[in-house]
């Protein structure tokens, strides 16, 4: 059999196996009525006791969504989506915030386990320290975990206090931290930087809030999961995220959402803000339900994601590892602000099937000795769609900034598309932009190389595709490697062209 | 010679009111290129309009001008002032063929037998899309004149030179056809030249047949007022080559536009380019090259020499079909930015739907190598002088490109006279 | 033991074998000599399993078990191991990482146990060092940025480390010094043993030198025209293969 022929049989096989982490959860949801107007964002901030600013704010954003359209530009395509048909909160039924594991529903904890959660990371969740039977290189990672739109459970905050570190829902921080998230919230990414973003703003439910004192090197990575759970729910996360002086932090962000019908919109918005020498490195794996094999159901990813990097020599880095959503629509970037600010982009992103991926960076450079590296790996399969788009723009002042971008798309089989759109916009002499971008496809021979020495053709192509995204993937986390490795070989079973 | 006319689109859909019956050609296409211009607009003229083809470069300038309106026989036109200008035009020993503000000039010309004037039997082609581009539009909806140059197949039809000269105030729409039977080879300089501040607004239709080969050069040598809008597009049918270079030296805002479509198998497509600007030139370097079959090549070098306030724009786009496949496709767009107020935006784009292909591009941004420049300042070369090897080597890289060597060394002595006006 | 019968397959409808019957008892070297285009290498993938080739007559048989109905991983578990004439570069992917991959996906076949990172290691470098190659061979991607000759030796570090039954060398001597020419056949010498046995495709008789053959097969226009003993590689290389070809015509 030709392998050919082969391939569209696995993928069918796998596709029908299913996607392996869909499933609901059985938690009777506190949910506002469908649709969205004014008084529906004055419930959702009575109903987090917000202080008048912020809504106000909302309002703001509001309004000025009102006014916007959604942009048309990004290669996807999508049924209207009818915003007034969307449910805008949705919040477990128990008292929001419980303190302890006690108070967490069970329900919500077999979510977790079936979500696989790391054993370690389940052990965090319910309390236990790892102690010296973990590895000891293993740096325990907190998680604030997202069910839907409140954050149910948090831990190590007591170690993180001690640091000084603030790790909590955003909607807490609001109440306790006013001042920090006033003087922030919006200054990345303003109200109405975007259709989206200003949906999000006007309506955001919760989302974690990070802030890093001066000179604090936050002794865990941060690690959030957030999951889609309610029917019809947009999901509409706010995360925020302050490294002050000097300090440096790991987020890990990564998530799973269970198998439905309908397509549900997720727009979330994540700012970062990083001052003079502080560094943040910002991780994603994001394997959200991508529809069933004729292009049905999965979520539309609608996320802004962007950094200043205010201060002199500061730094923020994006890695992401993207398998999952129908739609993708996200473009993490850095305001490369601070004098030798450096900026950094590293993407996997895998569609398969009927997904449609738009994806990519901005980098814009302001201070002097601004630098810049975008890897992109592109991976299409099935009949999807892979779009890199990226902007790299050098302002006047921007001496001596740098850029260097490697974009590579990698085919297979004939029914998918890979595309490159880059944008290049030098106004300094003294900047130097470079950009690379390759098609390829697995080769034949690769495949039989590999498979001569033993190796299935599904654990070729695994193999082959990790190699690929190799410059990608060493920038994540451990723990994330480990999952990805395993998720992009996953995501391409068997489709070998 | 008629009144100045009202600015802007409005200018010349009133100008083709007053010609439609006159001009050659079928008045429904006409009529519908009317209709696309009158919705479409100039791009960048009509605020809250953005279109993404022509993000980097608007026509709001050009809108706010008059032209005169002018029609006829270009002979009246002939005077010292476009034997002046004719002066500036490589000699290459070959047929020339003339184009005054649009029109056809016999006293000038020495054309070639199988010269036609698209005025006597006009031909909009087949290739372009008028309801797309808002200057094919204005172009099919004005075309007077043009050079309709059909090689018959088999044939080397050897070297023939293709004039247009505008002069002040003018707006020409030439309409060209270049079609090159079977195994036919041609190769043609294109110049385009002028004085004062005019648009030239040419369109040409290419096709290349099965086995044949098509050098295409351009030089475009405008005046620094004008505006120079061309359009080209090209089929190409199997085993054929279409081999183009355009040196782009003029003009106040400039735009070579050209839409490339590789039909047969082992088509090729060159499209290669320099722009040299100074001041605060713009010039937008666009190009669509869409593969539809299997086993074509397209290649793609376009440098960018910008010194003083001058905008480079490359816009550069390779399109894959499904069933094109075997694909080799490699693009690559240089800028060298020699004053802090100096801008390139570039757009690299890859666009493919086939798995079995070779494409890449690449992007450069960046001054002159400081390296290289303190190693020829070390030999005692001093700091100028250096870099101005550095400049003409990175162009005489892009010139390489061009192949026929007659050709080359017109470019070469044109952009020879450029490093001269820019001392002077 | 290898049993060809009859053997003959076409790429894109062009029939490259044409009939080749050869039998390799255990234990055995056996020398593939032939002009360009004799179908030398079309031999060793047909062999091996790939897939371009349509098989369109005869059998193969490998210690009774029906080669030709195989899978090329399946193949690789039985002991076949194609050392090959370019081999391929993979990308990111580490060397030793690849072997390990391989190695324990052939161990799993035939029921042993895996080995862990640390013992695979373990054997990766002894076998290195035995091969003379440098170590940093083991890190870095697999044949990515090697030279002709280092490529050359990573087959056959793989082939020491996959401890095959059959090997099926494919002009390995082709682009090596003497010296790694010698290793070459070093390395499949050491392997020698009773139930280990070689199918050695070359263009010269010079790798025969070091690696002596029980017997040589001349292959000309898809069919064996001539077996003989070792001398018979000599004679090729006095003679020239012309003369060869021309007698058996």
């Amino acid at each position: 059999m030709p392998a050919v022929t082969e391939t569209l049989d696995t993928v069918q096989s796998v596709t029908q196996s299913g996607y392996k982490w869909g499933f609901e959860t059985d938690i009777e949801m506190d949910l506002a009525p469908k649709g969205l107007n004014e008084d529906i964002i004055r419930l959702i901030s009575e109903r987090k006791r917000e202080p008048a600013w912020l809504l106000e704010w909302r309002l703001q954003a509001y309004a000025a969504w009102l006014k916007m359209e959604e942009p048309h530009w990004a290669r996807v395509d999508h049924p209207k989506i009818d915003y007034q048909d969307l449910h805008y909160y949705a919040a477990p039924k128990k008292k929001p915030g419980p303190r302890s594991l006690d108070e967490v529903d069970p329900e919500l904890l077999r979510t977790y386990e079936k979500l696989g959660i790391p054993l370690k990371e389940r052990a965090i969740l319910a309390g236990v320290d790892p102690g010296e039977a973990e590895e000891a290189a293993r740096t325990p990672v907190a998680v604030d975990a997202v069910f839907d739109s409140v954050s149910v459970a948090t831990t190590f905050r007591e170690t993180l206090r001690k640091a000084g570190v603030i790790f909590c829902p955003i909607s807490e921080a609001v109440h306790d931290y006013p001042d920090l998230v006033r003087q922030y919230l919006g200054t990345v990414v303003p109200v109405a930087d975007n259709f989206y973003a200003a949906l999000n703003s006007a309506v955001f439910t919760d989302g974690s809030f990070v802030f890093i004192p001066k000179g604090v090197r936050c002794p865990m990575e941060l690690s959030t999961y957030f999951r889609i759970n309610a029917r019809s729910t947009g999901q509409f996360e706010r995360t925020l995220i302050i490294a002050e002086e000097g300090s440096y932090v790991s987020y890990l962000e990564g998530c799973t959402a269970p198998m439905r019908d309908e397509n549900q919109l997720h727009a979330a918005v994540v700012e970062l803000v990083a001052l003079d020498d502080a560094q943040i490195k910002y991780s994603t794996v994001q394997n959200w339900y991508p529809g069933d094999a004729e292009g049905r159901g999965g979520i539309y990813n609608f996320v802004t994601k962007r950094g200043a990097c205010r201060g002199a020599r500061s730094k923020i880095s994006w890695t992401q590892v993207e398998t999952g959503s129908a739609i993708t629509w996200k473009y993490p970037s850095c305001v490369l602000q601070g004098e030798d600010s450096v900026g950094e982009f590293y993407s996997v992103a895998v569609t398969n099937n009927h997904q449609q991926a738009d994806t990519g960076t901005k980098m814009i450079h302001l201070g002097r000795g601004s630098r810049s590296t975008i890897v992109s790996k592109g991976i299409s399969a099935g009949h999807s769609n892979n779009t890199y788009r990226g902007l790299v723009r050098i302002a006047p002042q921007a001496a001596g900034a740098r850029n260097f971008t490697q974009c590579d798309s990698l085919l297979i089989g004939d029914q998918c598309g890979a595309h490159t759109v880059p944008y290049i916009e030098s106004r300094n002499r003294t900047a130097k932009v470079e950009h690379e971008a390759t098609t390829s496809k697995i080769a034949e021979d690769q495949l039989f190389y590999c498979r001569q020495r033993g190796l299935t053709e599904e654990d070729a192509v695994g193999l082959i595709v990790n190699g690929f995204c190799k410059d990608v993937l060493k920038e994540l986390p451990m723990e994330f490697a480990v999952e990805a490795q395993k998720l992009l070989a996953v995501s391409l079973e068997g489709s070998v062209g | 010679m008629t009144a100045p006319l009202p600015s802007g689109a409005a200018g010349f859909l009133a100008r083709y009111a007053a010609l439609r019956d006159v001009l050659p050609g079928d008045p429904a296409l006409r009529d519908a290129a009317a209709d696309a211009f009158r919705t479409g607009g100039f791009p960048g003229a009509t605020r809250g309009r953005r279109s993404e083809a022509w993000k980097y470069t608007s026509l709001r300038p050009l809108a706010d001008l008059r032209f005169q309106s002018q029609l006829g026989d270009a002979s009246l036109l002939a005077d010292d002032a476009i034997t002046a200008l004719l002066a500036r035009v490589p000699t290459l020993d070959a047929p020339r063929i003339v184009f005054v503000d649009g029109a056809y000039h016999a006293e000038l010309s020495t054309p070639p037998a199988w010269f036609a004037r698209f005025a006597e039997q006009p031909d909009f082609g087949t290739l372009t899309w008028p309801d797309r581009e808002p200057l094919v539009a204005l172009n099919t909806m004005l075309a007077a004149d043009g050079a309709l140059l059909h090689v018959p197949e088999d044939t080397d039809a050897g070297v023939v030179e293709l004039v247009h000269v505008s002069t002040d105030g003018a707006a020409a729409h030439p309409r060209h056809c270049i079609r090159l039977g079977a195994n036919a080879r041609l190769t043609v300089l294109d110049v385009a030249i002028g004085s004062g501040s005019y648009l030239h607004n040419p369109v040409t239709e290419v096709h290349v047949g099965a086995g044949a080969t098509l050098t295409h050069a351009r030089l475009q040598d405008e005046a620094p007022g004008a505006f120079h809008l061309a359009t080209t597009y090209a089929g190409i049918a199997g085993d054929a080559t279409y081999d183009s270079f355009t040196l782009t030296l003029g003009g106040r805002v400039a735009r070579n536009e050209v839409h490339t479509l590789l039909a047969a198998p082992r088509a090729t497509a060159h499209l290669n380019g320099a722009q040299l600007l100074t001041g605060s030139q713009h010039a937008d370097f666009t190009s669509v090259v869409r593969h539809e079959a299997p086993s074509c090549v397209s290649r793609q070098t376009v440098k960018n020499v910008l010194n003083d306030h001058a905008r480079g724009v490359f816009q550069g786009r390779i399109e894959v079909a499904r069933v094109a496949q075997k694909t080799d496709g490699y693009q690559m767009n240089q800028a060298l930015l020699l004053s802090p107020d100096a801008e390139i935006d570039s757009k690299p784009e890859l666009e493919i739907f086939a798995d079995d292909v070779k494409c890449s591009h690449g992007a450069t941004v960046g001054e002159l190598d400081v390296e290289q420049l303190f190693y020829l300042r070390s030999r005692g070369i001093p700091d100028a002088e250096a870099r101005a090897i550095l400049v003409r080597a990175f162009l005489a890289e892009a010139l390489d490109a061009v192949t026929q060597e007659t050709v080359r060394a017109a470019l070469e002595a044109s952009v020879e006279r450029w490093w001269e006006r820019q001392a002077a | 033991m290898l049993e060809i019968r009859g053997l003959a397959a076409s790429i894109n409808d062009k029939p490259i074998l044409k009939g080749i019957d050869l039998t390799v008892p255990e234990g055995e070297i056996h020398a593939i000599m032939g002009p360009n285009g004799s179908g030398k290498s079309t031999l060793a993938y047909v062999l091996s399993g790939r897939e371009e080739f349509d098989v369109t007559g005869g059998t193969a048989s490998f210690n009774g078990a029906d080669l030709l109905a195989m899978e090329p991983e399946e193949r690789a578990a039985a002991g076949v191991f194609l050392a090959f004439q370019a081999p391929i570069e993979l990308p990111g992917v580490n060397n030793a990482n690849f072997l390990r991959t391989a190695l324990n996906a052939i161990r799993r076949a035939r029921g042993e146990s895996e080995l862990d990172a640390v013992q695979f290691l373990k054997l990766a470098r002894a076998e290195a060092k035995r091969l003379a190659m440098p170590e940093d061979m083991l890190k870095r991607n697999v044949n990515v940025g090697f030279s002709g000759g280092e490529k050359k030796r990573n087959e056959v570090l793989q082939m020491a480390i996959l401890r095959p039954k059959l090997a099926i060398l494919d002009e390995t001597d082709s682009g090596l010094d003497i010296d790694a020419l010698k290793i070459v056949a070093d390395g499949v010498n050491a392997l020698r043993a009773p139930d280990f046995s070689a199918l050695v495709i070359t263009h010269h008789q010079r790798l025969l030198d070091h690696l002596v053959p029980d017997r040589v097969h001349v292959l000309a226009h898809g069919r064996i025209i001539r077996s003989g003993g070792p001398e018979l590689a000599r004679e090729l290389e006095k003679s020239g293969y012309a003369q060869v070809v021309a007698e058996a015509a």
